[in-house]
C-alpha cells in the first residue's frame, strides 16, 4: 500500500509540475503587466501558445541537422527528469534517491549544453552569440549552484533532496549559512531562467539577448516543447527555493490524503508568492550589460563559497 | 601465473619492435601485422589484470629475473593497484590498435611510427609491472623514449621538432627527480625492491622531500601545472592513436607512479601533503581548462583539457591523503576510489575524443577548428561518436565522467570533520574550482563541438570531407559504448576496484547495491545517491513519451526553408559565430588574470586610408614565470663556457688534472 502511495505521489508530482509549468509563466507574465500598470495577456495565454505552435508546421532550416530536431526533445526529458525530482507538495518522493542536488545541477547543466549546441547548429550570428554568452554566465553559474548545495548538505548531511526537505521541516532554524545560500540561490536562479536583470526574456531582435538567440530559429512544436522546457525549469527553481527554505505544509512521507492537499494548497500558495517577489524585483530593476552579468553571478559564487566555509568552521553557523 | 602471462606479452611485444623494421619493407601488411599482434597482447595483458584485479587469480607472487642490478635483479608482479592500471593501459592499448587499423593507414612515414608503438606499449606495461627501483626507472626511461620518437615521427614540421626538444627536456628532469626520489627511499643499504624499501625506516624530514620529488618527477609526465608546458606541444604531434594513449594512457602511468610512491612506498603522510597536491590538483584543473577554452588547435585543446581532468585526479589523491591522515578511512576509500575511477573514465572519453580528431584529421586535413564546420553531415557517425565523448567530458549525466566528479563533491562534502585549520579552509576553495572546471569543461567542448561539427562549412576540405573507416568508427563506438557502461552501472567499477582502496588506505567502500537498480551510494542511503541507470531509463523514456505524443497528436510536418537569422539570411559561412568570437567573453572575463591578456588596438591617424587592427595578446604565465628566466640563464651560461670548446690540449690536460686533484681532495676530506 505504502509503496503504490509512493508510486502515485511520484507519478502525480510529474504531471503536476508539468501541467502548472504554463500557469507560473502566464502569472508572472499577469502580475509584471499589471506592475507596469498594463492589463496584460490572460493567465492561461502560455497554453493556448503552446498549443498554436505543436499544430503548426515546423520550417527548419536547410542545413539543420539530426541534432538541431532531435535537441528539444533531450532538453525537455532531461529538464523534466530533473524537476520531478524536486519535492513541490509531498516529501519522501519514490525515486529521489535516483539522483540527488548535485545531480539535478548537473541534470540542468546537460540540458543548457544541448540547448548551446543546437543554437550553433544552423550557423548563423545569433545562435553563436546566444550560446557564447549563456556558457560564460554557466561558467560562473554552475559554481555559485554547486555551492548553494555545499551549504545545504552540510546543514542537512545529505545532498538527497527529500531528506534535505524533511531535515528543514523538523529542524527549521535561522541561519546565517542558508541565509547567503538563499540570496545565491535567486541570483543563480534568476540568470538560469533568463529573467531581468541577466536576460530579458520579453525581448526578441535584441543584441542583449541569451536565451532567445539560442532558440531563435525553432518554430512548430520544436519550439513549444523548448518553451514548455523553459517554463519547467522556472517552475523548478521556485520549487526548489520552496522546497529548501520555506518547506512548511509539505506533505511528509506515507502521510494519508489530507496532508497531501494541504501540501499542494501550500505549494500553490508559495509558487503564487515566489511569482510575485520575482516580478516586483524584476519590475524595480535595470537590465544589466553582458559584461556586468559574471560579477553579479561572482557575488553569488561568493555568497555560496562564504557560507560554505562558515560551516567548515563551525556547524552551528 | 598472471605475472608469466603479461611478462610474455611484454616479450612479445618487444621482439615485434625489434622485427618491424624489417616488416616496414611493405608498409600495408606492416601496418596490419603491427598493430593486430600489438592489439592481441594488449588483450591478453588485459585478460591477465583483469583477472588478478577482481580476485580470480593471484599475481603477488613475485617473479625476479636476472637481469638489472646484479644484488637485485628485475621484480616484477601484480598487486591489485598494479592491476587496475595495467587494465587502463591496456583498454586503451586495445581500442587504440584497433583504431590504428585504419589510421594508420594514411600514415605518410609508417617507418618512424610503427617499430616504437610496440616499444611504447611494453614500456607502458614494464612500468606498472616493476616491483624494485632500477626496473621502474628504466621502464619509465624506456617508455619516455619510445614516446619521444613517436611524437617526433613528423620531425618535419619545425613546431613538432620544438615540441619534442622540450618533451625530451622536461621527461628527462622528470626521471632525475624520480631518480632521487627512489635514492632517498632506498636509504643508505640500496634497498631497491619494493618490498625492502617499505622496511626502510626513514628520518622525519625524508618522506616530505620524496613527495616534492615524486610530484616534480611523477607531477611533470601527468602534466600538473607548472609542469605542464611540455604536454599541450608534445601530444598533438604525434599521429592521433599515440596523441590519444599518451593523452589517455600514459598520463595514468605518471598517476601510478605518484599513488605507487606516495601511498604505498613512502610510509606515513603528513596533514601538509594533502594541502599541497590539493592546490596543485586545483590550479592545474582550473589552469587546464582555461587554455583548452581559448584553443583553436583541436589536437591542443584535447591535450589541454587532459592537464584539466589530470588536476582532478590529483584533487581526489589530496583528499584521500588528508582523511588517511587523520585516519577516517571510510571517507579515504570514497576520495582514492573516485580519483582512480576517474583516471579511468578520463582514459575512455579523451581516447575517445583523440580518435575523433584523428578521423576530423583524416577527413579534411585540418586540425584547426576555425576552418571546419558542419562536419555533422559530412561524418555522421564520428559525430555521434564525438558527441558522446563532448558529453562524458564535460561531466554531465548519465554519462561516466559526472559520476566520478559526483563521488569527489561527496568526498568534499565529508571533509568539515578534517581537524587541521589549513585543510578547512582550504577544501571549500578546492571544490569551488572543481565545480568552476566543471562548468568550463562544458563551454570548451560546446564551442569545440559547435565550431567544428555544427554550423556550416568553413573551407572546402571541411565541405568535402568524407566519413572514415571502418576500424576507427568500431574503435570509438566501443569506447563510447564503454563510458555509457561505466555512467549507467559505475557500482560495479567501484566494486571492482574495491581491492585498490583497501591496498591503498586500508578500508573499501560499502559494497554497491545491485537493487534497487544499481544506484551507487557511498556513505549511506539517506546521505546521497545516484543511479546513473534510472537517470538515463527516465530520460530515455520522457523524450519518447514527448516524441510520441506531439507526433501522434499534434504535427509531424517539416518545412525546409533558409535559415531566419532575424531577417539577415547570408550565405558565406564567414558570417556564423567563429571559435575566437565564442571564447571571446570567457577570455575577456577571466583572461586578465589567467593570461595577462589583453587587446593591442592600432588605429591608424586621420586621413591614413590603411585598416585599424586589433591584437589579442595572451601569455602563457608559467612559461613566462619559470621557464623562459631558467632557459635564458642556462643560455648565458653556454656561451660562458662556450670558451672551453677552443682551448688548447695543454689546458685540457691541466684542467683534468685539476678536477682530479679536486675530487681527490674532496674524498680526502669526506673520508
Amino acid at each position: 500500500m505504502g509503496l503504490i502511495r509512493d508510486f502515485a505521489v511520484q507519478g502525480a508530482q510529474m504531471v503536476f509540475v508539468l501541467l502548472l509549468a504554463p500557469l507560473v509563466l502566464g502569472l508572472t507574465r499577469k502580475l509584471k503587466a499589471r506592475m507596469l500598470d498594463r492589463v496584460g495577456p490572460p493567465i492561461l495565454q502560455p497554453y493556448r501558445d503552446l498549443l498554436k505552435l505543436v499544430r503548426k508546421d515546423v520550417v527548419l532550416a536547410e542545413n539543420a541537422s539530426w541534432l538541431f530536431r532531435s535537441a528539444p526533445y533531450v532538453i525537455f526529458a532531461v529538464t523534466w527528469v530533473a524537476a520531478a525530482l524536486v519535492p513541490t507538495f509531498a516529501t519522501g518522493l519514490q525515486f529521489s534517491w535516483t539522483a540527488d542536488l548535485i545531480a539535478i545541477t548537473a541534470l540542468l547543466a546537460s540540458a543548457r549544453f544541448f540547448l548551446a549546441l543546437a543554437g550553433m547548429d544552423i550557423g548563423t550570428a545569433f545562435g553563436g552569440i546566444g550560446a557564447s554568452r549563456e556558457m560564460l554566465f554557466a561558467s560562473l553559474a554552475e559554481p555559485a549552484m554547486i555551492m548553494m548545495v555545499f551549504v545545504v548538505a552540510l546543514v542537512a548531511g545529505s545532498t538527497q533532496l527529500s531528506w534535505v526537505a524533511n531535515f528543514m521541516l523538523t529542524h527549521a532554524s535561522l541561519r546565517v549559512s542558508l541565509g547567503m545560500a538563499l540570496v545565491a540561490l535567486i541570483i543563480v536562479a534568476l540568470a538560469e531562467n533568463a529573467r531581468i536583470p541577466v536576460d530579458n526574456p520579453a525581448t526578441h531582435l535584441e543584441l542583449t539577448m541569451v536565451h532567445e538567440a539560442m532558440v531563435l530559429e525553432y518554430s512548430g512544436r520544436h519550439l513549444a516543447v523548448i518553451e514548455l522546457a523553459a517554463a519547467l525549469k522556472l517552475l523548478l527553481y521556485v520549487s526548489l527555493i520552496a522546497c529548501i527554505f520555506v518547506p512548511w505544509g509539505l506533505a511528509p512521507r506515507s502521510s494519508g490524503f489530507m496532508p497531501l492537499v494541504i501540501g499542494a494548497g501550500t505549494y500553490v500558495a508559495k509558487i503564487s508568492v515566489g511569482a510575485f517577489l520575482m516580478v516586483f524585483f524584476e519590475t524595480s530593476i535595470a537590465k544589466m550589460r553582458v559584461f556586468r552579468v559574471p560579477e553579479f553571478l561572482g557575488a553569488a559564487l561568493m555568497l555560496g563559497f562564504l557560507g560554505t566555509l562558515l560551516l567548515f568552521v563551525s556547524r552551528s553557523f | 601465473m598472471p605475472v608469466v602471462v603479461a611478462l610474455w606479452s611484454v616479450a612479445a611485444l618487444i621482439a615485434l619492435a625489434a622485427v618491424t623494421p624489417i616488416l616496414v619493407a611493405r608498409p600495408r601488411s606492416a601496418t596490419r601485422i603491427v598493430y593486430t599482434v600489438a592489439g592481441l597482447a594488449a588483450l591478453v595483458l588485459l585478460g591477465a589484470a583483469g583477472s588478478v584485479l577482481l580476485g580470480l587469480a593471484d599475481g603477488s607472487r613475485e617473479v625476479v629475473l636476472p637481469i638489472g642490478l646484479p644484488w637485485v635483479g628485475a621484480h616484477l608482479r601484480i598487486d591489485p593497484l598494479s592491476s587496475f592500471f595495467l587494465v587502463v593501459i591496456d583498454l586503451g592499448a586495445a581500442i587504440a590498435s584497433l583504431y590504428a587499423l585504419g589510421y594508420g593507414a594514411h600514415e605518410p612515414h609508417p617507418e618512424r611510427v610503427l617499430p616504437f608503438y610496440p616499444a611504447f606499449l611494453a614500456g607502458m606495461n614494464l612500468v606498472i609491472l616493476a616491483a624494485d627501483a632500477f626496473s621502474f626507472l628504466v621502464a619509465w626511461e624506456f617508455m619516455s623514449l619510445a614516446s619521444w620518437a613517436l611524437v617526433m615521427a613528423h620531425h618535419t614540421s619545425e613546431e613538432n621538432r620544438r615540441a619534442g626538444f622540450v618533451y625530451l627536456v622536461m621527461a628527462s628532469f622528470g626521471t632525475l627527480m624520480l631518480l632521487l626520489a627512489f635514492g632517498l627511499m632506498a636509504g643508505p643499504e640500496g634497498a631497491y625492491a619494493f618490498d625492502e624499501m617499505r622496511r626502510v625506516v626513514h628520518a622525519s624530514w625524508l618522506p616530505g622531500l620524496v613527495l616534492v620529488l615524486a610530484l616534480l618527477g611523477a607531477g611533470s609526465k601527468a602534466g600538473l601545472v607548472p609542469l605542464h608546458v611540455w604536454l599541450p606541444l608534445a601530444h598533438p604531434a604525434a599521429p592521433s592513436h599515440v596523441s590519444a594513449l599518451m593523452s589517455g594512457v600514459m598520463t595514468k602511468v605518471a598517476i601510478y607512479g605518484f599513488i605507487r610512491i606516495v601511498f604505498d612506498l613512502v610510509g606515513e603522510p603528513a596533514w601538509w601533503w594533502a594541502a599541497l597536491v590539493m592546490a596543485l590538483g586545483a590550479l592545474t584543473a582550473v589552469v587546464g581548462v582555461l587554455h583548452a577554452t581559448l584553443e583553436r588547435d583541436l589536437k591542443r585543446l584535447l591535450a589541454y583539457s587532459t592537464v584539466e581532468n589530470i588536476g582532478i585526479v590529483f584533487i581526489g589523491l589530496g583528499l584521500a591523503l588528508a582523511f588517511r591522515v587523520d585516519g577516517m578511512a571510510g571517507p579515504a576509500a570514497l576520495a582514492i576510489t573516485a580519483a582512480i575511477f576517474h583516471a579511468l573514465n578520463h582514459s575512455l572519453f579523451k581516447g575517445l575524443m583523440f580518435f575523433g580528431a584523428g578521423a576530423v584529421l583524416t577527413a579534411t586535413g585540418e586540425r584547426d577548428i576555425e576552418k571546419l564546420g558542419g562536419l555533422i553531415h559530412r561524418l555522421p557517425v564520428t559525430a555521434v561518436m564525438m558527441l558522446g565523448g563532448a558529453v562524458a567530458i564535460s561531466a554531465l549525466p548519465p554519462l561516466n565522467g559526472f559520476v566520478s566528479e559526483w563521488m569527489i563533491f561527496q568526498a568534499i562534502l565529508l571533509s568539515p570533520d578534517l581537524p587541521q585549520w589549513a585543510l578547512k579552509f582550504m577544501v571549500p576553495a578546492v571544490g569551488a574550482a572543481l565545480a568552476f572546471s566543471a562548468a568550463l569543461a562544458g563551454a570548451c567542448f560546446v564551442r569545440a563541438y559547435g565550431i567544428a561539427f555544427l554550423g556550416r562549412p568553413r573551407s572546402t576540405a571541411a565541405a568535402t570531407a568524407r566519413e572514415v573507416d571502418g576500424f576507427s568508427r568500431v574503435a570509438m563506438g566501443l569506447l563510447l559504448g564503454l563510458c555509457l557502461a561505466a555512467g549507467i552501472v559505475p557500482g560495479l567499477v567501484i566494486d571492482a576496484v574495491s581491492s585498490v582502496a583497501i591496498q591503498l588506505v586500508g578500508h573499501d567502500m560499502p559494497r554497491q547495491p545491485l537493487w534497487p537498480s544499481l544506484s551507487i551510494v557511498p556513505v549511506s542511503a539517506g546521505r546521497s545517491s545516484y543511479s546513473g541507470m534510472l537517470v538515463f531509463l527516465f530520460i530515455l523514456m520522457s523524450s519518447a513519451i514527448a516524441m510520441w505524443a506531439i507526433h501522434r497528436f499534434a504535427s509531424r510536418a517539416v518545412r525546409r526553408g533558409p535559415a531566419w537569422d532575424c531577417g539577415f539570411p547570408d550565405a558565406s559561412p564567414v558570417t556564423q559565430y567563429s571559435a575566437d568570437s565564442f571564447a571571446m567573453p570567457i577570455r575577456r572575463v577571466f583572461g586578465p588574470v589567467a593570461f595577462d591578456s589583453h587587446i593591442e588596438r592600432e588605429l591608424p591617424p586621420p586621413g591614413d586610408p590603411s585598416p585599424a587592427k586589433l591584437k589579442v595578446v595572451k601569455h602563457d604565465l608559467s612559461w613566462e614565470i619559470l621557464y623562459a628566466p631558467i632557459s635564458g640563464v642556462v643560455g648565458r651560461l653556454g656561451e660562458r663556457f662556450n670558451t672551453l670548446q677552443f682551448l688548447s690540449i695543454r689546458s685540457y690536460l691541466s684542467l683534468v688534472f685539476v678536477a682530479l686533484v679536486g675530487l681527490l681532495l674532496v674524498v680526502a676530506i669526506w673520508a
